[in-house]
């Protein structure tokens, strides 16, 4: 890639490493900070939907009982800390290619991956019990809330996944020409990571316990 | 003053990986006393109160040590300054439009 053609040059971003003169902070921080604050206009929204909804019903659930009582709050608890670990083996990730220890970091980020898994057949097996019941997103406004919010989350999830997957493996080639770049994009991931661990921390006792 | 610049990193990521893991048994337990509190039945507005508190708490220990914001770039700040104030905007101004009584 380093001797590829003239026109090569024109083609990179620049300040991948450097921080920019007037940001003070790398071209990718600055995006991935852009784009997470896109992210929580994203959740924000339907936040504000699920305020709009719960607050003018009658009750809530509209079936009647308690959040805690319909949903598993057992799993849900799980899950929470599922993703709580996943945050710091991410981070762990980042501080140990900032130590230079790649196997260390590989083992890391491959917890992080593995752990994202853990919570996704966790919701999977929320999900299928709560179709089992024939309670789908058309059941109610509590099952349609529950279900476009957790599935939004689980969708950025899934995002993760493949971002941290190929981090750990064809992407990590980078590693060995641009070690400082390498770094820097594993902390963006790690920022995007711990961005949806965030979501999690508030829909959690949302949607499962009030 | 007098180390070199290798051993100062190293310690300061020693210091880092101690926060990191404060952080991470404090998310644990205010997991654990967040489904502790919601079994004891408050009425709902201090239930929610309560919740949101913890949540606020975690999120913000989550974004202050994960996410480095507690040594982070004016221009993060001035990004995420901006982000606060639509997101209070989305979630306050539908509240304006509900009508004592309707419901949805």
């Amino acid at each position: 890639m380093a001797e590829a053609s003239p026109y090569a040059a024109d083609a990179l971003i620049p300040h991948t490493v450097e921080p920019h003169p007037v940001t003070g902070i790398p071209n990718g921080k600055l995006g991935i900070w852009l784009f997470l604050a896109s992210e929580v206009m994203l959740f924000g929204a339907l936040f504000s939907s699920y305020v709009v909804i719960r607050t003018t019903a009658a009750h809530w659930p509209p079936e009647g009982g308690l959040s805690s009582e319909i949903l598993n709050v057992p799993l849900a608890t799980v899950n929470t800390a599922v993703l709580i670990t996943s945050s710091i083996t991410m981070v762990l990730s980042w501080a140990s290619l900032k130590m230079q220890n790649v196997p260390r970091f590989r083992l890391w980020l491959g917890a992080t991956i593995a752990l994202a898994f853990v919570f996704l057949v966790i919701k999977y097996f929320e999900y299928t019990h709560k179709f089992e019941q024939g309670h789908f997103p058309s059941h109610d406004n509590f099952y349609a809330i529950y279900f476009t919010l957790t599935g939004l989350h689980g969708v950025h999830v899934i995002g993760g996944i493949i971002v941290n997957t190929f981090l750990l493996t064809a992407g990590s080639r980078m590693w060995a020409t641009e070690p400082e770049r390498f770094t820097n994009r594993i902390e963006n991931a790690g920022l995007y990571w711990h961005f949806v661990d965030l979501v999690w921390i508030f829909l959690f006792p949302s949607l499962y316990l009030l | 003053m007098a180390t070199t610049h290798e051993t100062t990193s190293h310690e300061e990521f020693k210091k880092h990986l101690g926060k990191y893991y404060v952080v991470f048994v404090a998310l644990l337990c205010l997991t654990a006393i967040t489904v502790g509190v919601s079994y004891l039945h408050l009425n709902r507005p201090l239930a929610i109160t309560v919740a949101l508190i913890i949540a606020c708490v975690k999120a913000g220990m989550v974004a202050a040590v994960f996410m480095h914001l507690l040594d982070e770039r004016k221009v993060i700040y001035a990004v995420l300054i901006l982000t606060v104030a639509f997101f209070f905007l989305v979630l306050f101004l539908p509240m304006f439009t509900i009508v004592e009584g309707s419901t949805v």
